[in-house]
C-alpha cells in the first residue's frame, strides 16, 4: 500500500520550482548592468572604468548571494522579482556612478560649499546592506502569517516612523528625514512596509463587518460610523503628514495604499468612491493654503515660466529641466555618459534619476525600465491571486499597490504628469532608506509567494486507510 | 477577493500605461519643441562641443577653435586680428550667444544645418569626429587691413565693394573690440564685456552697417544721378539754372556754399568740382521730394540690406521743400550706413548698375568639398549707363582738380566725392568727414570704396573729407589693385 492517492481539495501538483529560471535571469540582470557600467566608462574616458572588476564582483556577489539564499529558503518562489529587482538596482548603480563624473555637480557642490564625495561607493554599500536585509528576511521569515502577531505593533512602528520627522529640521523643503549623527533615514519608505502589514491585519480581521454592515444611500452602501472611524482617523493623518511634513508623496502613497487594500478585503466599490472623494478633498484643501503644495502645482501647470529668473522656484526649474532632459533623448537616446541631464543638478541622481534614464537611454530604455517596475507589480500581485490565505492575499496586494503609486507617483512627477512629490524611484534611486526597504519588500513578496507556490504537502496518510482491511469472505 | 485583485492589476497596469504614454508624448511627440527650446542649455553646450568651422578671408582662417577646461563647453572660439574682422565675423561666445556672421552662419559652423546632412551621415559611419564646415568670406584682407589702418585712433567706418558683382571687400569699425576676450563663460568673461557695453566709445557697434550718418555733400552723386535721369538737366557741361545766392524754398533763409566759390550757374562738373551746396539743392528742390525719394530708393535707401548681416535703414525723408532741399545735398534728415554709400560709388563705378551686396563667396562641407557658391545679383539699375558715364566723369574730375585729390593714384583712373557733413545743432559737434570713391582700370571698375570719420583728433578746422577720409579711401583702393 505504498500507492498515496490524493484525496485533498488542494491541489498537489508538483509546480517546478524555478529556481534555474531566477538564475538566468540573474545571470542577464547583472550581465546588463556590467555592460552598461562598461558603456559609461567608455563614453566619458574612452577606457573601461578601473571599477568596472570591483563593481562587476560585488553585484555577482550580492547576485549570487541573494540567489543562493531564496533557493535554500524560499525554494518556490516566484523567478521573476529577484532578479529584476537586481537589475533595477544595478541599472541604478551605473547612473549614480555616471552623474558622480559630472564636473557640473562637482561644481555646485563646490559652489554650495559642500565637499564633494562619490555616491556610488555608498550606494554599492546601501545595496549590501539592501540584500543583507532581503537575506535575514527571508531566514527570520519563515512564514509571512507570522506578522499577523504584529498587527497593532506595526500600526505603532509606522506611526512613530511616520511622525518622527516633525521633530527633525527641514531639509529642501520637506521634513521626511530623520538625523542621527551622520546619518539620516527617510522613515516614509519603512513607513509603506509596516503600514501594509497593519492594514493586513486589521482588515483580515474586520473585512466582514466593512463590508456587510453597511447602510443602502443612493445606490451605494455606505460603512457605519463606527467602521468609518479608522478611515477619518487614517485620512485625518495623512492630511497632517502632508501639512506638517510637507509630504505630498508620502501622504498619497499612505491613502493610495488604503484604499487598495480595503477595496480587496471588502470588495466594495463604494469604498474607492469614497476614498477618492476624501482623498480629493483633502488635497485641494490643503492645496488652497499650503505653500508649498501650491508651488509644485504651480510649477507642474507651467514649468517653464519664469525659467532662469531669480525668484523662478526650485521645483519649476528642476522640472522644466527635466522635461527637456526626456526631450533630448529622443528615441534612442544620447547614449550612457553622453547626456546632460545634471542639468538638473540638484537631486540628480535621486528624485530626478529617471530623467538620465529617459535622457541617455531614450524612449526605449524608459520604456523598458517602465516595464521592469510594471513587471514586479504584476508579479506582486500575481502573488496575491495564489496565496492562499487572507492576510498574505492582503500584504502582497498591499505592498504591491503601494510600489506601484510610489512609481507612478515619482516618474509622473518628473515627467510633469502629475505635481512632482518628493519619493525615490524605488532602486534606482540614490538613498540608503529607499534601498533597503525596498529589498526587504522584495523580501516579504518572495516569501509569500514561496509560501504560496510551494506544493502542498502530500497529504498524511490517512490512518483509516490504513487500518482498513478488505474482509475476505 | 480574487475579483478585486484583478482589478487592483488593472489598475497598476493603467498607472504604468499612464506613464508609458506620457514618455512616449514627452520623448517623441514633444521632443522637438522641448530641444529648441531658447532654455534648453543643451543647445550652446551642442554648439560648442565640437570644433567650430571657421570663417576664411583671403583663403586663410580668421577664427579658430580651442578646447578649454571646467565647463561644459568644450571648445572655445578664437579670433585672429579681433578688432579688424569683428565688423565682418561677429562674435560668439559661450556665454552672450553669436552676432553677424557667427550667428547667420552658425548651421554651418556648427555642422548642423540641414545641407550638411549627407556629410553628417557619412561621417557617422566612418567615425570621424565631428566638425563644423567653414564660410569663405568675399573680403579681401589688404583692403580690410588698409582700411582698419587707415581709420587708426579715430572713430569711424570703411566699406568696400566690387562693383561687378557686389562683393565685400572690406567692411572696417573703428574703434573695434577683440571678441576673444569674452568668448568664454568665465567671470572675467562677463567683465570684459560688461566694460565693453559700458564704454562710451561704443566699440561693439559696427558702424559699416549699423550707425547711420548724415552723408553730406556724398550725396550730390545721387542727386546729381537724379537730375539726369529725370531729364532735368541733359549735359554735364552745360551751365544750370542756378543763382547765388539762392534761398530755401518756403522760406528766407539762404543756402550757403563753403567759402566763395564759383557756383553761379555752374555746370554739373563744376559744381560737383567745388560741391556746390547752392546747385544741387536747388536740383532737389526742382525734382520735389517724390522724385528724389524715388531715386534714392533706387539706390537702397529706406530699405534694410542683408549682407547676409542685416544693415540699417538708410533714410531719404519725406519732407517739406525746403528741407527736401537740405536732404538733396545730404544734410537735414537724410541718413545713410557707410555700406549705402559704398554702394551708391559702386553704382556709377559699373555704369549704373547696382549689385546686390554680400560678403559669403562659399560654404564648405567640414571636408572642404563647396556646397555653395554665392552668385552675383544684380539689385537695381538706378540710373542708365550713359548717365553713369557722366557721373563717373564728374568724379574723376574732382579727383583730378577738385576737393579730391588726396584720392588720386597713379597710373589709376580715380573719381571720387568729399564730402563734411553737419553734426549737432547748428554744426556744433565735430563734423563727420565722408569720402565715397571707386577705382578703374581697363578692366572696368574693381572697388567702389566710402569712409567715414566720425570723431577725429583733428582740430574742426581742418576736417574734411578729402583732408580726412580721402588717404583712407585711397589706401584701400590701393590695396585691391595691388592685390589683383
Amino acid at each position: 500500500m505504498s500507492v498515496v492517492t490524493n484525496t485533498t481539495t488542494i491541489g498537489a501538483i508538483d509546480a517546478p520550482s524555478r529556481r534555474n529560471t531566477e538564475l538566468i535571469m540573474m545571470v542577464f540582470a547583472i550581465a546588463i548592468s556590467v555592460f552598461a557600467y562598461a558603456n559609461v566608462g567608455l563614453a566619458i574616458d574612452g577606457k573601461l572604468p578601473s571599477g568596472m572588476l570591483g563593481y562587476g564582483a560585488g553585484l555577482v556577489l550580492l547576485g549570487g548571494v541573494a540567489h543562493l539564499v531564496v533557493r535554500k529558503f524560499a525554494p518556490y518562489a516566484d523567478p521573476l522579482l529577484l532578479p529584476l529587482a537586481t537589475l533595477l538596482n544595478g541599472l541604478g548603480l551605473v547612473l549614480i556612478w555616471r552623474l558622480d563624473q559630472s564636473q557640473r555637480l562637482i561644481q555646485d557642490a563646490a559652489r554650495r560649499g559642500y565637499t564633494y564625495s562619490p555616491d556610488a561607493p555608498k550606494q554599492l554599500l546601501y545595496s549590501a546592506i539592501g540584500v543583507a536585509f532581503f537575506v535575514a528576511v527571508l531566514m527570520v521569515l519563515k512564514d509571512h502569517r507570522v506578522l499577523q502577531r504584529y498587527t497593532y505593533i506595526s500600526m505603532v512602528v509606522a506611526l512613530v516612523l511616520l511622525i518622527t520627522p516633525i521633530f527633525f529640521p527641514e531639509v529642501n523643503g520637506a521634513k521626511i528625514w530623520i538625523s542621527l549623527g551622520p546619518f539620516s533615514i527617510q522613515p516614509g519608505e519603512f513607513a509603506k512596509i509596516f503600514i501594509a502589514i497593519f492594514f493586513s491585519g486589521y482588515l483580515m480581521v474586520k473585512r466582514d463587518a466593512l463590508a456587510l454592515a453597511s447602510r443602502r444611500f443612493m445606490g451605494m452602501y455606505l460603512p457605519r460610523g463606527r467602521d468609518l472611524g479608522p478611515i477619518l482617523t487614517i485620512w485625518a493623518l495623512s492630511i497632517l503628514i502632508l501639512v506638517f511634513e510637507t509630504d505630498l508623496g508620502t501622504s498619497l502613497l499612505f491613502f493610495g495604499l488604503f484604499i487598495v487594500m480595503l477595496y480587496v478585503a471588502t470588495e466594495r466599490t463604494s469604498w474607492i468612491v469614497f476614498g477618492l472623494l476624501m482623498s480629493g478633498a483633502g488635497a485641494v484643501g490643503v492645496a488652497t493654503f499650503e505653500p508649498h503644495v501650491q508651488q509644485r502645482v504651480d510649477a507642474w501647470v507651467d514649468p517653464f515660466k519664469n525659467f532662469g529668473q531669480t525668484g523662478a522656484s526650485g521645483a519649476s526649474e528642476q522640472i522644466a529641466q527635466s522635461l527637456m532632459s526626456f526631450g533630448s533623448g529622443g528615441t534612442l537616446g544620447s547614449g550612457l555618459g553622453q547626456g546632460h541631464s545634471d542639468l538638473i543638478m540638484f537631486a540628480a541622481n535621486a528624485d530626478f534619476i529617471l530623467s538620465t534614464v529617459g535622457e541617455e537611454l531614450g524612449l526605449a530604455g524608459m520604456m523598458a525600465v517602465l516595464l521592469v517596475y510594471g513587471l514586479i507589480v504584476e508579479r506582486g500581485i500575481r502573488t496575491a491571486l495564489a496565496a492562499r490565505d487572507p492576510f498574505g492575499k492582503l500584504l502582497a496586494v498591499g505592498l504591491s499597490g503601494a510600489f506601484a503609486i510610489q512609481v507612478f507617483v515619482v516618474a509622473g512627477g518628473v515627467m510633469g504628469l502629475i505635481p512632482l512629490s518628493g519619493m525615490t524611484m524605488p532602486f534606482l534611486a540614490y538613498g540608503g532608506s529607499s534601498v533597503l526597504a525596498n529589498w526587504a519588500l522584495i523580501a516579504i513578496l518572495i516569501r509569500i509567494s514561496d509560501t504560496a507556490r510551494r506544493p502542498a504537502p502530500a497529504p498524511a496518510p490517512s490512518p483509516d486507510a490504513e487500518m482498513t482491511q478488505v474482509v475476505r469472505p | 477577493m480574487n475579483k478585486p485583485l484583478r482589478r487592483i492589476a488593472i489598475f497598476c497596469g493603467v498607472l504604468i500605461l499612464a506613464l508609458l504614454v506620457r514618455t512616449n508624448y514627452l520623448q517623441y511627440v514633444r521632443a522637438d519643441e522641448l530641444n529648441s527650446r531658447e532654455e534648453n542649455r543643451r543647445v550652446r553646450i551642442e554648439r560648442y562641443a565640437h570644433e567650430r568651422g571657421d570663417i576664411i578671408v583671403d583663403g586663410k582662417a580668421v577664427t579658430g577653435s580651442v578646447e578649454t577646461n571646467g565647463s561644459d563647453f568644450k571648445y572655445k572660439r578664437v579670433w585672429k586680428d579681433g578688432p579688424m574682422w569683428a565688423p565682418v565675423t561677429g562674435f560668439s561666445s559661450q556665454a552672450f550667444d553669436s552676432t553677424q556672421l557667427e550667428n547667420l552662419e552658425d548651421g554651418i559652423l556648427t555642422g548642423n544645418d540641414d545641407q550638411l546632412f549627407f556629410n553628417r551621415t557619412l561621417s557617422m559611419f566612418t567615425g570621424e569626429q565631428k566638425k563644423g564646415g567653414n564660410v569663405v568670406t568675399t573680403l579681401n584682407g589688404a583692403a580690410q587691413k588698409a582700411a582698419f589702418e587707415g581709420l587708426g585712433n579715430q572713430k569711424g567706418a570703411a566699406v568696400a565693394l566690387d562693383p561687378q558683382t557686389g562683393a565685400i571687400l572690406a567692411l572696417a569699425s573703428t574703434p573695434s573690440y577683440d571678441p576673444s576676450v569674452f568668448a568664454g563663460n568665465s567671470d572675467k568673461d562677463s567683465e570684459a564685456r560688461a566694460k565693453l557695453l559700458a564704454d562710451k566709445d561704443q566699440p561693439m557697434l559696427n558702424r559699416a552697417l549699423r550707425e547711420t550718418y548724415p552723408p553730406g555733400s556724398t550725396f550730390k552723386i545721387v542727386t546729381a544721378a537724379a537730375a539726369l535721369e529725370n531729364g532735368l538737366y541733359d549735359s554735364i557741361d552745360d551751365p544750370t539754372d542756378s543763382p547765388l545766392p539762392w534761398t530755401l524754398p518756403q522760406t528766407s533763409r539762404p543756402l550757403n556754399n563753403e567759402g566763395t566759390i564759383p557756383c553761379k550757374n555752374a555746370t554739373l562738373r563744376e559744381a560737383l568740382r567745388y560741391s556746390c551746396n547752392t546747385v544741387f539743392g536747388k536740383i532737389s528742390a526742382d525734382l520735389g521730394n517724390k522724385k528724389m525719394i524715388e531715386e534714392a530708393n533706387k539706390f537702397g535707401f529706406n530699405d534694410e540690406i542683408f549682407t547676409p548681416v542685416r544693415a540699417d535703414k538708410s533714410v531719404y525723408p519725406e519732407d517739406n521743400p525746403s528741407q527736401n532741399a537740405m536732404a538733396g545735398i545730404g544734410q537735414a534728415s537724410n541718413r545713410a550706413t557707410p555700406l549705402q554709400m559704398a554702394m551708391v560709388a559702386s553704382t556709377i563705378a559699373n555704369d549704373g548698375k547696382l549689385m546686390q551686396p554680400y560678403m559669403v563667396a562659399a560654404r564648405q562641407a567640414p571636408n572642404t568639398d563647396t556646397i555653395y557658391t554665392a552668385e552675383p545679383k544684380e539689385m537695381s539699375q538706378p540710373l542708365s549707363a550713359a548717365n553713369a558715364q557722366k557721373i563717373q566723369q564728374m568724379m574723376e574730375t574732382v579727383v583730378e582738380q577738385g576737393t579730391g585729390t588726396n584720392a588720386q593714384i597713379d597710373g589709376v583712373t580715380v573719381g571720387g566725392k568729399t564730402g563734411t557733413a553737419e553734426n549737432g545743432v547748428n554744426n556744433s559737434k565735430k563734423p563727420y568727414a565722408w569720402f565715397i570713391s571707386y577705382a578703374k582700370t581697363d578692366k572696368g571698375s574693381p572697388v567702389a570704396v566710402a569712409v567715414v570719420v566720425a570723431d577725429s583728433k583733428a582740430n574742426r578746422d581742418n576736417i574734411s573729407g578729402g583732408g580726412l577720409a580721402a588717404p583712407i579711401a585711397r589706401a584701400i583702393m590701393k590695396a585691391v589693385i595691388d592685390n589683383k
